[in-house]
């Protein structure tokens, strides 16, 4: 490994790690979770190695638990993580000097805070190499699995989740990476819209389908409401 | 295999598909229309509030207040700091009101 590809991997590695610290509770709040919805402890591991999307993972035992059909378990996981093609689609833009094995490799870690902190990287002006990528991956995915196991272990220790707040982490962390996002062209009617739209799709048709519906609302509103010529380069510069 | 172990590679072989596709499809296309360019921009901020949007409709004194002070927060401070102030709101007064 050359010295720059070694600076690259610990730079990402300092920007994985604090927000790989802050999933710790959730890894482990899914291993006690999985654990207490009737899998066994290797199978909790083995969904944080192999699906590695937390929310999903969430909804999937919460599935697991109700025994419902399996086809149902693993279209719903799908439907939780469909986000991830607008990531892979928008990450894909600054990723053209990959090989394909590092695209095939990187774009298994692409979960939501491994995409902020990629979208974060390219808004800087900074190359998005593949070892810094890795470098933010590294952390993120060995703690996502190794606390999913401590958890799946450990887990009827933890005396009461509700006092601790466990259950409502997760939102508050979404809503920090919401208002990060804040600079961004036509924010404000994109949140208000998705928002709105979401809310009303939770009531009447159901979680996790808000989710895909509130997003897709937001998004093509923001389309809508962009100018339909190629604006010029500089200013398209800038809107990034 | 177990039929859960076949449930959970199923649902990790899909959600590989979801992160690759996106690049597969787009990485067709030379030039990006402003459209979807600021489509694409929308994303994050559009998805992410979709998963808060039902927290906030669900959540109760405690709750809505942790959301409050870590939105506050974060206007000045960073992701780790908003994040607990707002699990620190959230623990007093759920011990406090619970």
């Amino acid at each position: 490994m050359s010295d720059s590809m070694k600076t690259d991997f610990w730079q990402g590695f300092r920007q994985g790690l604090p927000v790989a610290v802050t999933a710790l509770p959730f890894a482990a709040l899914f291993g006690t979770l999985a654990v207490e919805n009737g899998l066994g402890v290797g199978e909790a591991v083995l969904m944080s190695a192999v699906v590695f999307a937390g929310a999903s993972q969430m909804v999937g035992i919460e599935l697991f638990g109700q025994h419902v059909a399996p086809w149902m378990i693993v279209f719903s996981i799908f439907a939780v993580n469909f986000r991830h093609v607008l990531y892979s689609a928008a990450i894909g833009r600054h990723t053209r000097s990959w090989t394909l094995w590092q695209k095939a490799a990187g774009f298994f870690f692409l979960t939501d805070p491994q995409y902020a902190e990629a979208e974060r990287r390219a808004a800087s002006g900074e190359r998005l190499g593949f070892v810094w990528y890795t470098g933010v991956a590294a952390p993120l995915y060995v703690l996502w699995v190794a606390f999913g196991w401590l958890g799946a272990e450990f887990g009827r220790l933890i005396p009461d989740t509700y006092a601790l707040g466990l259950d409502y982490l997760l939102p508050i962390y979404f809503l920090g990476m919401v208002l990060d996002f804040r600079d961004r062209p036509l924010w404000t009617p994109v949140v208000l819209t998705s928002g709105v739209v979401s809310s009303i799709a939770y009531v009447y048709v159901g979680s996790p389908w808000h989710v895909s519906i509130g997003a897709v609302a937001g998004i093509l509103l923001a389309a809508v409401l962009a100018p339909g010529r190629p604006a010029p380069a500089e200013a398209r510069e800038e809107a990034q | 295999m177990s039929e859960t172990v076949l449930i959970i590679l199923a649902g990790a072989v899909l959600t590989y598909l979801t992160r690759i596709g996106g690049d597969i499809v787009l990485s067709r296309f030379d030039n990006i229309h402003p459209r979807v360019e600021a489509g694409l921009n929308a994303v994050p901020a559009a998805v992410l509030t979709t998963l808060v949007a039902p927290a906030i409709m669900n959540g109760g004194v405690p709750e809505l207040a942790a959301m409050l002070v870590a939105g506050l927060v974060s206007l000045r401070a960073g992701l780790m700091t908003m994040f607990s102030a707002g699990a620190a709101v959230l623990i007093t007064l759920r011990y406090l009101l619970g």
